[in-house]
């Protein structure tokens, strides 16, 4: 579990070890099985991060081996978080300790829950990813150095420092490198604006010619 | 870019403001609240001393977590019912009606809004579930949000989003009798990839579009998400204002032909572009069924398992861990299949026409031996419906068990799921692993017709060899209920 504390302000850049948990479309079922959504507050989902591959892999799977305890940086494949829109998926991987995502593609709703939570997924192409999976196998315990503007990967492999270039859609990145990732606030403020739309909406004003 | 759609027209009229980010405020017309999403919302929303905005466009049922054998209250379950409870308790505090159990209006949330009139054409439709694309079925733009999202909709009901592209998926002919909404959303999602929507909204048009049921567009545009586009739609037309008409929250009087005049001003016109179009024949879709671990590893019923060297390559590992994970041989036979549960319900076919498909083969038939096969009407409508034209008693009289309304077996959240690695005929829409509550159960979607047959034959069968299906589709439900 993290002792860092979650995500707040602006977020530049990031740093950690790496954890890699390789292949396509591994769906919110997976990161957190149905049974841990029986709550009534997120604290205790750190315990269900991909509870049944866990089990299936009897302790070799990448969340449970020991050089991997404390790492900040998850690195996964395409299509990460696909399925069910539960923001348990990404608070489960918060509360274990992640403070960001590096993949090939993720899906949507994932990648805007974690926006929310001021975690970042960035992207990278098939054999970046598979270059950066490589090196984090080939140098255990290596820091890596992640920056969000420009939005890149640094690892430190001793005798020279790899880097790949990732991508983050400019809107996503302004959000979470200005500190406006959390928006409720801002969303609340536009009020004069929220009401002028609820008011040009027929079926809120008994459909009445406009 | 598209322009002149329906996605595009509601996108405009929806939007309250650009933000700093590069995204839109957009404003959420109607807000359906569960057990499951919204506790962490509520909190949050104390947190900030804020408060709900608009508690009448706020809507609430429980769902996920209900047992379906007794309802009675306290649930066995304590942590179900601590659920509950909070949801009443948040529900009371800000004024938000919540149709609880035994209201009569109870049931799966993308069931119940349609059905009470809630869901119209041309509204904005968030709920903090994936499936909210089913709503989508009367020209609404729906999508499902995540907690915090959920948290800023109760706040200022609306949401920060960027703009989707559409794609319109046109689909010709008409499909054949025994093939229905579920087999054409699966075969798309099949065509497609279930990434081959990320970043669309699906635009289903096309005369196979136009001559579906609303409940049958709902199944269609509830499964949009398993092929990655957030949400799907169809323009709305005669046949959404006489499923709509005389429901209790439509509109009514005067201001209904007002409604319907603005609703028919919303479909894409012919002058629309989209960012993309695919086109498919509804007249070459079999009875489709999945045999892996996504909803897009289908097949037509009388196909085979494809092999390695028939997947794309990039598809293949995916393919490999399915093949481990369901123990189903490449190149093997669909068809045949054993089963060991046969479920018929969820938000995707838990409605009165899924119901009456099933009970069609079911009808003067038995379950298999060594079989369980039950029967979850996805509301307590639909099972009062049901129940009045005898549906009930056709299934109980084949063998299944007749259940109470909720998520049940769709996901493992309640009492009801597989055991071990029992294999399940499915009318649901996830096939992901350990989705139905056993970490090595194992799922095949289908219609609600296509598990029927499984039931009674004992595996894998082709429906259309089963029943003279009736080819002229039977009248809507009712559409008046007090
Ligand atoms: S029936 Fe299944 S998919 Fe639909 S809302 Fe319930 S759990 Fe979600």
């Amino acid at each position: 579990m993290s002792a860092t504390p979650f995500p707040a302000g602006p977020i530049q850049r990031c740093q950690g070890r790496a954890v890699v948990v390789a292949g396509d479309d591994i769906d919110t079922d997976r990161i957190i099985p149905a049974r841990y959504l029986k709550c009534v507050t997120f604290d205790g989902l750190a315990e269900g991060v991909f509870a049944d591959d866990r089990s299936e892999r009897a302790g070799d799977h990448p969340f449970d081996r020991a050089e991997n305890q404390g790492a900040a940086i998850l690195v996964v494949n395409r299509n990460f978080g696909c399925g069910s829109s539960r923001e348990h998926a990404p608070q489960a991987l918060m509360r274990w300790g992640l403070r960001a995502v590096i993949g090939e593609s993720f899906a949507e709703i994932f990648f805007g829950n974690c926006l929310a939570l001021g975690i970042p997924c960035l992207s990278a192409d098939h054999d970046a990813v598979l270059a950066l999976q490589a090196a984090i196998g080939a140098h255990p315990g290596a820091v890596l150095q992640l920056d969000l503007e420009p939005p890149r990967v640094r690892l430190d492999a001793g005798s020279e420092v790899l880097e790949w270039p990732l991508t983050l859609a400019a809107g996503p990145r302004r959000m979470l490198v200005s500190g406006e990732w959390n928006g409720t606030a801002q969303l609340v403020a536009h009020d004069g604006e929220l009401r002028a739309t609820a008011s040009r909406l027929p079926y809120l004003n008994n459909f009445a010619a406009a | 870019m598209s322009a002149g759609t329906l996605y595009d027209k509601v996108w405009e009229l929806h939007r309250v403001a650009d933000l700093p980010g590069g995204a839109t405020q957009l404003f959420i017309g109607l807000h359906l609240i569960h057990e499951v999403t919204s506790p962490q919302a509520f909190a949050a929303l104390d947190d900030l001393g804020l408060t709900v905005r608009h508690p009448e466009r706020t809507v609430a049922t429980v769902d996920h977590i209900v047992p379906t054998t007794s309802q009675a209250r306290p649930f066995a379950d304590p942590l179900a019912e601590a659920m509950l409870a909070t949801l009443e308790g948040n529900c009371a505090r800000h004024g938000i009606t919540l149709h609880g159990l035994g209201s009569g209006r109870q049931g799966i949330v993308h069931v119940i809004a349609p059905e009470l009139g809630l869901t119209q054409p041309g509204m904005t439709v968030a709920c903090g579930d994936s499936h909210t694309s089913t709503h989508g079925a009367f020209g609404a733009i729906a999508f499902g949000i995540g907690t915090s999202q959920v948290r800023d909709v109760l706040a200022s009901q609306s949401l920060a989003m960027g703009k989707l592209k559409v794609r319109r998926i046109r689909v010709d002919g008409a499909l054949q009798s025994g093939v229905y909404a579920k087999d054409l959303v699966l075969h798309v999602i099949r065509t497609l990839g279930v990434k081959g929507g990320v970043g669309y909204a699906y635009e289903f048009a096309g005369p196979a579009i136009e001559a579906l049921s609303m409940e049958e567009r709902m199944t269609l545009c509830n499964m949009a998400i398993e092929g990655g586009a957030r949400c799907g739609y169809v323009n709305p037309d005669a046949v959404t204002f006489a499923y709509l008409k005389g429901r209790p929250h439509a509109p009514s009087g005067d201001a209904w032909e007002r409604a319907v005049a603005w609703w028919s001003s919303l479909a894409s016109g012919p002058e629309a572009s989209f960012d993309d179009e695919v086109v498919f024949d509804a007249a070459t879709i079999a009875p489709t069924i999945t045999w892996g671990i996504t909803p897009g590893q289908a097949i037509g019923v009388d196909e085979t398992v494809p092999t390695l060297e028939q997947t794309e390559s990039d598809e293949r590992p995916i393919a490999e861990e399915a093949y481990r994970y369901m123990d189903l041989r490449p190149g093997a036979p669909i068809e045949g299949v054993p089963v060991d549960v046969c479920f018929i319900g969820s938000c995707t076919n838990g409605r009165l026409s899924d119901l009456r498909a099933a009970a069609a083969v079911a009808r003067g038939r038995q379950v298999a031996a060594g079989i369980k096969a039950f029967v979850v009407p996805g509301s307590e409508q639909v099972a009062a419906e049901a129940e009045a034209e005898g549906l009930d008693a056709v299934f109980r009289a084949a063998g299944f068990e007749w259940r109470e309304p909720g998520c049940s077996m769709c996901l493992a959240m309640n009492p009801d799921r597989l055991e071990g690695r029992q294999i399940s005929a499915s009318s649901s829409n996830r096939n992901f692993k350990g989705r139905q509550g056993s970490a090595t159960g194992r799922t095949l979607l289908m219609s609600p017709a296509m598990v029927a047959a499984a039931a009674v034959s004992g595996h894998v069968a082709d429906v259309r060899r089963l029943v003279a299906v009736p080819t002229t589709p039977q009248p809507e439900p009712a559409s008046t209920r007090a």
